[in-house]
């Protein structure tokens, strides 16, 4: 039987999220056995030549090379699916998004002319079409292996489209923001890290983007009631997933 | 007149995307260059505008293999600026923290992109299929490091605990007690690690670095310590910029690194290991002694050893670390911002990490400076491949191909850090 071929591609990003494969310990040779790991960099040295049954692809696009890359991974990919902030939401590099590429270069490089990228930090899905899209800075590496697992049986992954707080309550969190008025991005983020700030006295900081229809106004109501100004309620909606958050942001 | 050129368009087994080019013309070497080519991100730029607090987070984003650093480059710069002072069991728990972190970054590089160079193996997934015992040992390893970091960090990747200040919750005393078991094994696979990686061929090849490390008295360089080289160097964190110049040149998208007026410099485990051997835990000592390692080690391909020597360090110095920890009262300091500049310096699993930062009265940054270890080892590396290269003309040029790589994968590059991907390219004229 010919083994379905994974691909592993990096964009612009931390890596973290493609080494969220190589932390399933205790999955990883088991995986290697049932599938080839045909293109994956970070591990390995030789590469199999397209196509590809699944590729992941980690990182945002921000440079015109990039911007050409990704279409030929998507022409030799069946299945293509984004993991993390960046590959799904433009990352924290899209702050960039927001501001004036120029000084922003010359603020971070002595010789700027050295240095060549877009105007913009893009999600994959602005250049070519996506099958999934994983959320997460990082993404949940259960939630990968559910992902690469659902593709390789041709069934839609399960990754749950609730909120923060849904998992909170699942695994008997006392709520932060009622107990000790610590501001939470909890009700608008979308679930996945299994609320892991909360269960550390921590407010949710958003790593996993919006969730599906977030009331976003309903909440920034309520940072403001618990004494956030604008300028602080503006840096928590503008960190890893600043892009999709200002898309379904209202104020409230 | 001899013309080749040798050329692999992607440097694989390292963290992030660079490339290298070699020249050779009439049997020496004319140029090198590692040109990391990894898009860049402009951390520093949108850091400005940001509160203090944000700093932690928003830079363990520049790198997923070494995000801890991040955050305790950060905290430290950021309670420095703030005059704030943690230590105690804080500190103590950062330490911890920082232990998992190089358990899991330095299995991830001895065994599943170093090792399969010097065993043959095109990656640890081949190498499993004749070592599998050696590979799942090592995952065990990584794991065990992955699991110190979840349980005070919250999770392996991106970890959401640390805060300037302190912790937004620190860890009960019955947390912590089922890593015990795990770390004594740790201890023991990353031994029997130090005696197998000992036993491996090494080219002959050394060369006289000026290395730096952190120095604290007492204590093998971790989260604190002045900066201290083999050339004479002793400086407090706050007088880097007098000392390191940073400087941009047109092959690369990371910033090269040197000394004033001295040239390339080396840190990471051989630096740490020549300037403060002694600190090691006596296990780790007597390991590294039986290993054979010179008192200073100048071979870089021996650094495989090192790191697993500090394998071995790290597991006993967060056995120790849990034995004497006690719980808190509280799980952070009060940490008022006042206008000024906060430096932080902590030794990164691939050498030394600096922030500076610069914030007004309200926490506001205004500046930040970020230098992280692959930058600083960047010219040493292409110093490196240029001798290694040298020595080794007469080598087919597959062969030299493969000891390029071999000789990059020495530092365990991050270029994710340094800004990310590697091509290689050898050209024989």
């Amino acid at each position: 039987v010919k083994k379905p071929k994974l691909a592993v591609w990096k964009f612009a990003s931390c890596d973290g999220c493609q080494l969220s494969l190589l932390d399933c310990e205790d999955e990883l040779l088991q995986l290697a056995g049932e599938i080839e790991i045909a293109y994956f960099l970070e591990a390995r040295r030789a590469t199999v030549k397209g196509p590809y049954d699944l590729s992941i692809v980690e990182g945002s696009v921000t440079t015109a090379h990039d911007a050409e890359r990704i279409r030929k991974v998507r022409e030799t990919s069946r299945r293509l699916v984004t993991i993390g902030a960046c590959a799904t939401g433009g990352g924290i590099q899209a702050l960039k998004n927001f501001a004036d590429v120029e000084e922003f270069t010359a603020a971070v490089y002595a010789s700027p002319e050295y240095i060549s990228t877009l105007e913009t930090s893009t999600p994959i899905s602005a250049h070519v079409p996506v099958d999934f899209e994983l959320n997460g800075c990082p993404i949940n590496k259960r939630q990968l292996l559910e992902v690469i697992t659902a593709f390789l049986h041709g069934r839609r992954p399960n990754i749950s489209s609730t909120s923060v707080c849904v998992e909170c309550k699942r695994r008997g969190t006392v709520c932060v923001m009622v107990a000790h008025g610590t501001p939470c991005l909890g009700p608008v983020t979308h679930a996945g890290c299994g609320a892991i700030c909360p269960a550390y006295n921590r407010g949710c900081y958003g790593c996993f983007g919006p969730m599906e229809t977030p009331n976003t106004k309903s909440l920034t109501r309520q940072l403001r009631v618990l004494g956030m100004g604008d300028r602080g309620i503006d840096r928590v909606f503008r960190t890893f997933n600043v892009e999709p958050f200002e898309k379904v942001r209202e104020d409230g | 007149m001899a013309r080749k050129t040798i050329r692999t368009d992607y440097l694989a087994r390292v963290e992030g995307e660079g490339a290298m080019r070699v020249e050779i013309e009439d049997g020496s070497v004319t140029d090198v260059k590692l040109n990391i080519y990894e898009p860049p991100r402009f951390f520093e730029a949108f850091l400005r505008g940001r509160d203090f607090t944000e700093a932690p987070d928003i830079t363990a984003r520049i790198c997923g293999i070494c995000p801890v650093a991040y955050q305790m480059s950060a905290v430290r710069a950021m309670e420095r600026a703030c005059g704030v002072e943690v230590g105690g069991q804080l500190r103590a728990l950062r330490r911890l923290l920082y232990c998992g972190e190089w358990l899991e970054s330095h299995a991830l590089h001895v065994f599943m992109l170093h090792a399969p160079d010097f065993l043959g193996y095109e990656s640890a997934i081949e190498m499993a299929r004749d070592h599998p015992e050696l590979v799942a040992n090592a995952l065990e390893l990584k794991k065990t490091g992955n699991e110190v970091m979840t349980v005070i960090g919250g999770r392996e990747v991106h970890p959401i605990n640390l805060r300037v200040g302190g912790w937004y919750r620190a860890p009960r005393k019955r947390e912590l007690a089922p890593l015990v078991e795990k770390l004594e094994r740790a201890r023991e696979l990353a031994l029997a690690a130090v005696r197998l990686t000992a036993g491996l061929d090494f080219p002959d090849y050394d060369r006289d670095y000026e290395l730096v490390a952190l120095a604290q008295p007492g204590e093998y360089p971790i989260d604190l310590g002045r900066i201290v080289s083999t050339g004479g160097l002793d400086v407090d964190v706050s007088e880097y910029d007098d000392h390191f110049v940073e400087e941009h040149v047109p092959w690369s998208n990371a910033l090269h690194s040197h000394l004033r007026d001295r040239g390339s410099y080396l840190c990471g485990p051989l630096a740490r290991f020549a300037l403060a051997a002694d600190l090691l835990s006596p296990v780790a000592r007597e390991a590294a002694q039986e290993a054979g390692l010179e008192p200073t080690e100048r071979n870089p391909f021996r650094s495989i050893v090192v790191r697993c020597v500090e394998l071995v360090y790290a597991a006993d110095e967060a056995l120790r670390l849990i034995a004497d920890y006690e719980e808190p009262d509280a799980p952070a300091l009060g940490v008022e911002p006042r206008p000024g500049i906060g430096w932080g310096c902590t030794e990164a699993p691939r050498g030394i990490l600096y922030h500076r930062y610069e914030i007004d009265g309200e926490g506001t940054i205004l500046d930040a400076k970020i230098v992280p270890p692959t930058s600083q080892n960047q010219l040493a590396i292409e110093e490196d491949l240029r001798g290694v290269v040298e020595r080794s003309l007469e080598l087919p040029d597959e062969e030299l191909r493969l000891l390029c790589e071999q000789t990059i994968r020495n530092y365990d590059p991050c270029i994710s850090c340094a800004t990310h991907f590697l091509t290689l390219e050898v050209e024989r004229r």
